[in-house]
């Protein structure tokens, strides 16, 4: 009787450790990270209002105070260059969102105290199209958008 | 594992410009092979940049940023010979991290 219990025990511990394992495996591919990656939020489609409640925002407002240069017209959509200059005071991230792309957010960066808001990288359009840089600050979203033309799209295939 | 990223760090009057150029495919799983068959999405999705312990830059990531990425930033708070550190993670769980020591 006392073997069947020690098994029982046992099997009980193995099984906590397997459900650990589990939770562990279950938790790696999101939660488990030190960074956080809104999946939401990167599979809105060509909506900028949905993008901003995916962000947890409300609605974004037009600004002249975001600047945004680009090639107004990308030989290739594969690597458009993109910088983005914030003025508004207090920004805590700015983001790059391109309207006809499958999903419209490309990137969103945080920026926290003591960084530059400007940003400048490179990100793939699939054709011609608005090309929005969103930036929250002081816990509202402002945007401003300009149209890039593409010659040659970059996520063909 | 990957290859290293580039990454250069100089001062720029009392800011530092960073500019990082990275090595991974961003394969966006839209574009599909010889077969037909797709191709599955693998992209960086976590960027970090720290210099002292403290957070400079975070971002995340979708498969729209080019191949081979680049990123530029400026910040303030550091001097030069302080290292920057960054470290991405893509969407398999793979991750690299390098630095660059500050240039004057």
């Amino acid at each position: 009787m006392k073997m069947g219990r020690r098994r029982a025990l046992q099997d009980g511990s193995a099984m906590a450790v397997m459900g650990l394992a589990m939770a562990a495996g279950l938790l790696r591919p999101s939660t488990a990270r030190a960074e956080a990656w809104n999946k939401a939020a990167f599979e809105v489609k060509g909506n900028l209002n949905e993008e901003v409640r995916a962000l947890g925002g409300s609605a974004a407002t037009e600004s002249k105070d975001i600047s945004m240069s680009s090639p107004d017209i990308a030989e290739n959509g594969a690597v458009v260059p993109f910088t983005v200059t914030s003025n508004l005071p207090k920004t805590e991230s700015i983001a790059l969102l391109v309207e006809k792309n499958p999903n419209m957010l490309a990137a969103n960066f945080s920026i926290p105290d003591g960084t530059e808001p400007w940003i400048n990288t490179r990100i793939k359009m699939g054709q011609t199209s608005n090309v929005i840089a969103l930036v929250k600050a002081d816990g509202r979203y402002y945007y401003t958008s300009k149209e890039v033309k593409v010659t040659l799209g970059g996520c063909g295939g | 594992m990957a290859d290293p990223m580039k990454i250069r760090a100089t001062m720029v009057g009392d800011k530092v410009e960073v500019k990082v150029l990275m090595a991974h495919e961003m394969e966006t799983g839209q574009r599909k092979d010889s077969k037909g068959a797709i191709v599955p999405a693998w992209f960086i999705q976590n960027v970090t940049a720290t210099v002292n312990g403290k957070t400079v830059l975070s971002a995340e990531w979708g498969p729209a940023v080019a191949k081979n990425p680049f990123l530029s930033f400026r910040f303030s708070g550091a001097k030069a010979g302080d290292k920057v550190v960054i470290t991405w993670t893509d969407n398999h769980g793979d991750k690299r991290s390098d630095e660059a020591t500050i240039a004057a």
